[in-house]
């Protein structure tokens, strides 16, 4: 699609609380021509791809037992059993039994599992984007220890292939692959941002250093709706003294081809980041608060290229946590008590657990901590793509209340996060139910206490 | 040929054999499809191979509990009675002996030093009663709850018939009621069969594919340091 077709047909829209395409008045949930045939097989052939012995073992484990219902906050908030985890890979499983495990010629030909239709997998087009942010809680519950995300996740392979994404995530995921960025922040936009910001602000921001030790980036909800994320991760760095740069070839860590499914365009956005670090020599690359940015480089980054990466790969909060540790990055004292939201990429599945939490130690803050946190914190909600979807608004806002409910629990005077998806569905849900409480983001919290003054 | 007869002898051999087959058609299918190496760089050396989240995923966490505890007590209850009924009650070994000594050539006494210990079969009545009833229980559970309901396929419902049919067949044995001895023998060993038959095809074969799937992801997960 054409730039201008594209944004005549879905417009983007920046000025709310949230940013992702406009709601749309008339809902194009399908995409491609093709015949029904061949979007069941395209789901089924793109949902095995990749599938290797640890998903067919989780295929092949499942009991029935339904207590991952029990994790997961859409069913907790909907009480609606079609929000199972494992419910919501129904036609997989079926389609898995008939076409591929080890009895599928049983299945066949006696016609056990019925083929999969495609009304059923729109159905399931639901199940799969709008109800499940992949935060993986219900990873944690399974008895058999099935990755019930990762499954979802491989579904959702299956899903884009045969062109079944809910309108809006595939509108900005197909923008990310074109554009280089789901938001519009194209190089162009970014190299603009920055300019104004660091003219603004009277701040050295380096942009495209030939060479650099460490190269930074940024997610598109940063450099959109949060720029002084960009502000404040410059003053960090150029006070630590590093040699650092932004690249206008590698900048955008946002990788909606992960969320929505299309593996090529995954390893497209992966690639970019890939190789402008390699280009700069870079030793680190720091990659922004954004949840889904951390799997997608940290942890399949190195997939994607095929061999192990030439570099480190931080959150930018590990990226401080070290920094701290090393007696290079000292801070002011924060008085006030304040709770963190664990980011489900970062933290439950990323296991970067303890790194914010050095970081809050170091700003002297009272950390009152969620119950349950860590690991077994609920999800905000707006993860795995489900906070672009507008059709997914009504559930996802039950789901935000059972997050602030938590939040409010706490009593703390600032709440934080370093995820910029999770702040801006916080963003969002105080919005629709006008609410004061603001969600804040560490790496800002720490560029306002630097010590010593800059 | 009488029932028992036939259960005894050519039952008995072709329900081995399917079980057998299948399941090591099933498992080895599994286990020749490729695990793609995760060249990502660990954030800690998975030291425990996966044996910790085989280990901790015994137990619910306790953040888990409250809407899980049904299930997993009762599955402890029925697990645990049925597995004291098959490998404690003395004819049950006696007959493991004579397949050990038949196959291996050896007994456990000889191999250990100590002979494998029964329980007196009043014990192993009670044991199969209190499975029965756990096992009845989380039938009306799936029957009633709505997610269980909802998830639920015949293999559910035929798994749950086979495993109860060999303790209820053996407690009327025991206990000499609703036909004659022989009769009741012959069925037990009949549905100990089905079982087996069955064993491979559905989900029973979790007895194995669990610590094979709880090791994948507490290995995957471990060298993250992702929460398991
Ligand atoms: S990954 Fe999270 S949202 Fe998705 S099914 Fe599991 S618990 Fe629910
Ligand atoms: S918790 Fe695991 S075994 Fe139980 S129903 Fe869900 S996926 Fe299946």
């Amino acid at each position: 699609m054409s730039a201008t077709a594209a944004d005549e047909k879905h417009p983007l829209e920046l000025e709310g609380a949230r940013v992702s395409v406009k709601k749309p008045e008339v809902r194009y949930d399908v995409q491609g021509e093709m015949s029904e045939a061949e979007r069941v097989a395209r789901a089924m052939q793109n949902f095995v791809k990749d599938f290797g012995r640890t998903a067919a073992i989780y295929m092949e484990s499942c009991i029935h037992c339904g207590m991952c219902a029990e994790a997961c906050h859409f069913h907790h908030v909907s009480g609606d059993p079609r929000h199972t985890p494992i419910w919501k890979l129904e036609p997989f499983k079926q389609a898995y039994k008939r076409e591929y495990g080890p009895f599928a010629w049983i299945y066949r030909t006696l016609n056990l599992k019925p083929k999969v239709t495609v009304a059923e997998l729109a159905e399931w087009q639901e199940l799969l984007y709008d109800t499940c942010t992949v935060c993986g809680r219900c990873s944690l519950i399974c008895p058999m220890g099935i990755d019930i995300a990762s499954l979802v996740s491989q579904a959702r392979h299956g899903m884009f292939q045969a062109g079944l994404v809910p309108h809006e995530l595939w509108a900005v995921a197909e923008r990310g692959a074109r554009e280089g960025s789901p938001l519009g922040a194209t190089p162009k936009v970014f190299a603009d941002r920055v300019a104004w910001l660091a003219d603004d602000h009277e701040i050295d921001i380096p942009l495209d250093k030939p060479k650099a030790d460490v190269v930074v980036t940024m997610s598109s909800i940063e450099i959109m709706k949060y720029p002084d994320s960009i502000v404040a991760t410059a003053r960090i760095l150029n006070r630590l003294g590093v040699d650092w740069t932004f690249r206008t070839d590698g900048y955008e860590a946002t990788n909606f081809g992960l969320l929505s499914g299309n593996t090529a365009w995954q390893k497209k956005m992966t690639m970019k980041l890939i190789d402008a670090a390699i280009a700069a020599g870079a030793k680190t690359v720091v990659l922004p608060e954004c949840g889904h940015a951390y799997t997608a480089l940290r942890w399949m980054g190195a997939n994607m290229l095929g061999r192990p990466l030439p570099f480190e790969v931080q959150h930018i909060a590990e990226f401080l946590a070290d920094n701290i540790r090393s007696g290079k990055l000292r801070l002011k004292k924060v008085a006030k008590s304040v709770t963190f939201h664990d980011p489900c990429q970062i933290v439950r599945r990323g296991g970067a657990v303890e790194a914010p939490r050095i970081v809050l130690e170091a700003l002297g803050v009272e950390l009152r901590e969620m119950e349950p946190a860590k690991g077994l914190n609920w999800c905000c909600g707006g993860g795995g793509g489900v906070v672009t979807i507008h059709r997914a608004d009504r559930l996802r806002y039950k789901v935000y209340q059972l997050k602030m409910e938590q939040i409010e629990k706490t009593g703390a005077e600032l709440a934080v996060t370093t995820c910029a998806n999770c702040r801006q569905t916080f963003d969002d849900g105080q919005a629709h139910f006008k609410s004061e409480r603001e969600m804040g983001s560490l790496l800002e919290l720490v560029a306002e206490n630097l010590s010593d003054g800059e | 040929m009488d029932l028992l007869a036939f259960a005894r002898g050519p039952g008995m051999q072709w329900a081995t054999a399917i079980f057998v087959a299948g399941v090591l058609w099933r498992l080895v299918g599994v286990a020749l499809l490729r695990r793609k190496p995760d060249l990502s760089a660990p954030r800690v050396a998975a030291k425990w191979k996966g044996l910790r989240l085989i280990v901790l995923r015994s137990w619910p966490r306790k953040e888990f509990l409250g809407g899980t505890a049904f299930t997993e007590v009762m599955g402890y209850v029925f697990h645990i009675g049925f597995l004291v009924a098959l490998f404690f009650y003395l004819p049950h070994v006696l007959f493991f002996a004579d397949v050990a000594q038949g196959l291996l050539g050896v007994t456990f006494k000889g191999v250990f030093g100590v002979a494998w210990p029964t329980l007196p079969g009043g014990i192993i009545y009670f044991a199969s009663a209190v499975s029965v009833a756990a096992l009845i229980a989380v039938l009306v559970h799936r029957l009633v709850n709505p997610v269980k309901r909802l998830i639920s396929n015949f293999d559910d419902y035929f798994s749950w018939f086979v495993t109860i049919a060999p303790i209820a067949t053996g407690m009327a044995a025991y206990s000499h009621i609703g036909a004659p001895y022989q009769t009741l023998l012959a069925l037990h060993l009949l549905s100990v069969e089905l079982l087996m038959v069955w064993f491979p095809f559905g989900k029973l074969m979790h007895a194995f594919t669990i610590f094979a799937a709880r090791g994948s992801t507490g290995m995957l997960f471990e060298r993250k340091g992702a929460t398991l």
